[in-house]
């Protein structure tokens, strides 16, 4: 069953020197799978990811034929009804917990805000549900953790917060943005594994959006490649590294590997016509 | 990955007294420094404090008396040891213009500039920053342009001028407001003689005497100087405001509230302000204490016996003494300001605690 449908978005920033085109008529659709975004830096898969949300900042302008989220067309919904689906329906976890935690608020208070704001929690309530949510993301003295604030918290601890406090409220999609590129190598595994488990056990749809190849392969079902902010390619994840298109190969060529040979690596072909 | 946060809350409270009894120790060590360049000016300026208390015409030994009193003949550090113990005491020494006690002339005239300088940052705050807010969120609306010209109005205007036109305005034209002053003469004589003075700020006395009909007065004398610092202050509040809450909005926790499904109302009002408030607070009390310094020109043009006003009178008389006393009161609140603002920055930004 499709959960999100979109087709032919754009998102366009109006500047002095003209329109800078973010995303230029991206078509995808997505069922409870798990979908990864790849690119490079400025492809625009961060923008697709938060112009499902709806986020995008003035002077940023977000267009779309359709984007069916659940048979509901967010381009036609109002701002109360985006508001509704935010968080509730829809959730984020953002690259950097360092910056996506609000500094001067205690862990606790940010995760049970949603719980009392939207959905009308006591305070005990509330704060049991987001005891229980970081146990979910194993953290091991979650008491503690609800009393601290933000910079005291390692990166890892952070992005688990974070995970936890997008699933509270249970979503039907997570849009997971770099979400582990901030964290130690070590740090990514664990968040990672937490993240896999969640979404399969909760059976919601997922966008991965990485610039990271080989995570990407192993982590999602289905894979978009962009670039310039459209989509070049699209395939099973599986079949990532077998990719055909000229610029997927030459992101996957621009990969070291451990014991390849040595010398410089080759740098990405972007003067293809697949970019027009 | 270790599981290291928050300390326990005892130890927070702990931090925060160990953090008030630095700021006071800061306190005091600045208060030393400004009592020595006070102390050096007046040995340093070419005006002689034996003559200007004798006369010309007094003979050797009167000027010899009044050496000794002062203990001018004394080695300088142990003049210094005097003054400082003197001043924590709470004695300035005599002003030469009036022979009277300078603290207790100060404790009159500070008053009336306490009273005008804290309304006028009540309004300047209160104004200022829903207008930067305001104008923050919706940047190049009508409303930003508004609180921009309106602001840098404040920030080019002469203040002397402005108060000259209110005046005019409000109180030649319109009869809206009392003229200058703190209160009409009438009711001047009631709060000097049967009123009981606990602050010696009127509104404050005479509210606390009953005396509305003082009090209403009052309120009709202040209402337009503290209206004009008040107007001052905002321009410079409201445009940090806006540059504030134009970079937290920014900011990617801003989304995260946002994502959250949080009405706009309260992402802008709890989520970005609470952050706002941080440098905000310095930035009021900065204000405040610009104001609290006695604002000359607004208090000569309302004939405010306020500190600024003071401090002008006796320097024009080069009556060094008192100048010298009020300089001490303007260093003394300043510094106490910024440890206020110190302090309260900490409850504020759990990051300025650690």
């Amino acid at each position: 069953m499709t959960l999100l449908d979109v087709r032919n978005l754009r998102v366009t920033f109006d500047t002095e020197t003209g329109p800078v085109e973010a995303v230029r008529g991206v078509s995808f659709s997505l069922g409870r799978e798990r979908l990864g975004i790849v690119g490079e830096s400025g492809s625009g898969k961060t923008m697709t990811g938060r112009a499902v949300l709806r986020l995008i900042r003035p002077p940023g302008r977000i267009e779309a034929d359709a984007m069916l989220f659940d048979g509901q067309d967010l381009m036609r919904a109002s701002d109360r009804e985006m508001r509704a689906l935010r968080g509730k329906r829809i959730g984020m976890v953002m690259q950097d917990p360092k910056y996506s935690l609000n500094p001067v608020m205690t862990v606790g208070d940010q995760l049970t805000e949603g719980l009392r704001r939207r959905d009308g929690l006591g305070r005990r309530d509330a704060e049991a549900k987001a005891l229980a949510a970081l146990e979910a993301v194993q953290i091991r003295d979650p008491q503690r953790v609800m009393e601290a604030f933000p910079h005291e918290l390692s990166g890892g601890m952070g992005q688990r917060v974070m995970i936890a406090m997008m699933l509270i409220p249970e979503p039907d999609l997570l849009i997971a943005d770099e979400p582990t590129s901030a964290l130690d190598v070590t740090v990514q595994a664990e968040v990672l594994s937490i993240l896999d488990r969640l979404v399969r056990e909760r059976g919601m749809g997922l966008i991965f959006i990485s610039h990271d190849l080989r995570l990407v392969a192993r982590f999602c079902d289905r894979v978009l490649v962009m670039y310039k902010g459209k989509v070049v390619e699209e395939l099973e994840a599986r079949h990532l590294l077998e990719a055909k298109h000229p610029y997927t190969r030459g992101l996957l060529d621009c990969l070291p590997r451990i014991g390849g040979p040595r010398g410089p690596l080759p740098a990405l072909d972007r003067s293809g016509a697949w970019a027009q | 990955m270790t599981d290291i946060p928050a300390p326990p809350r005892n130890t927070r409270l702990l931090q925060i007294l160990q953090q008030v009894g630095l700021g006071l120790m800061t306190l005091a060590i600045t208060l030393l420094g400004l009592l020595l360049v006070t102390f050096v000016i007046a040995r340093v300026v070419p005006i002689d404090p034996v003559l200007s208390i004798v006369g010309e015409r007094a003979t050797e030994a009167q000027i010899q008396a009044v050496r000794d009193r002062l203990g001018l003949d004394l080695p300088m550090w142990q003049q210094f040891f005097i003054y400082v113990r003197d001043a924590l005491t709470g004695d300035l020494g005599q002003s030469i213009r009036t022979g009277a006690d300078i603290s207790s002339e100060i404790a009159r005239y500070f008053p009336a500039t306490l009273e005008l300088a804290t309304l006028g940052t009540i309004f300047g705050t209160l104004v200022g920053v829903p207008a930067g807010v305001l104008a923050a969120t919706r940047p190049g609306s009508i409303a930003d342009q508004i609180v921009r010209v309106v602001g840098l109005m404040g920030y080019s205007m002469p203040v002397f001028w402005l108060g000259l036109i209110g005046l005019l305005v409000f109180y030649g034209q319109l009869d809206w407001v009392a003229g200058p002053g703190r209160l009409d003469p009438t009711y001047d004589m009631m709060m000097e003689f049967t009123l009981t003075s606990y602050t010696g700020m009127i509104l404050i006395d005479s509210a606390l005497n009953g005396a509305w009909d003082v009090f209403a007065n009052a309120v009709s004398h202040i209402i337009l100087p503290a209206g004009l610092l008040g107007y001052v202050s905002m321009a410079y509040i409201s445009r940090m405001t806006r540059s504030f809450m134009m970079n937290e909005l920014g900011q990617e926790y801003i989304t995260t509230a946002r994502v959250k499904g949080m009405p706009e109302w309260r992402v802008i009002w709890v989520h970005a302000m609470k952050n706002v408030m941080v440098p905000l607070i310095t930035v009021i009390a900065l204000s405040y204490a610009y104001l609290l310094e006695g604002s000359v020109l607004t208090e000569t043009i309302f004939a405010w016996p306020g500190l600024g006003s003071y401090i002008t009178d006796a320097l024009f008389a080069a009556d060094m003494p008192a100048v010298l006393g009020g300089t001490v009161v303007v260093g003394v609140v300043f510094v106490t300001l910024n440890m206020l603002s110190d302090m309260i920055y900490r409850l504020v930004d759990p990051r300025a605690r650690t």
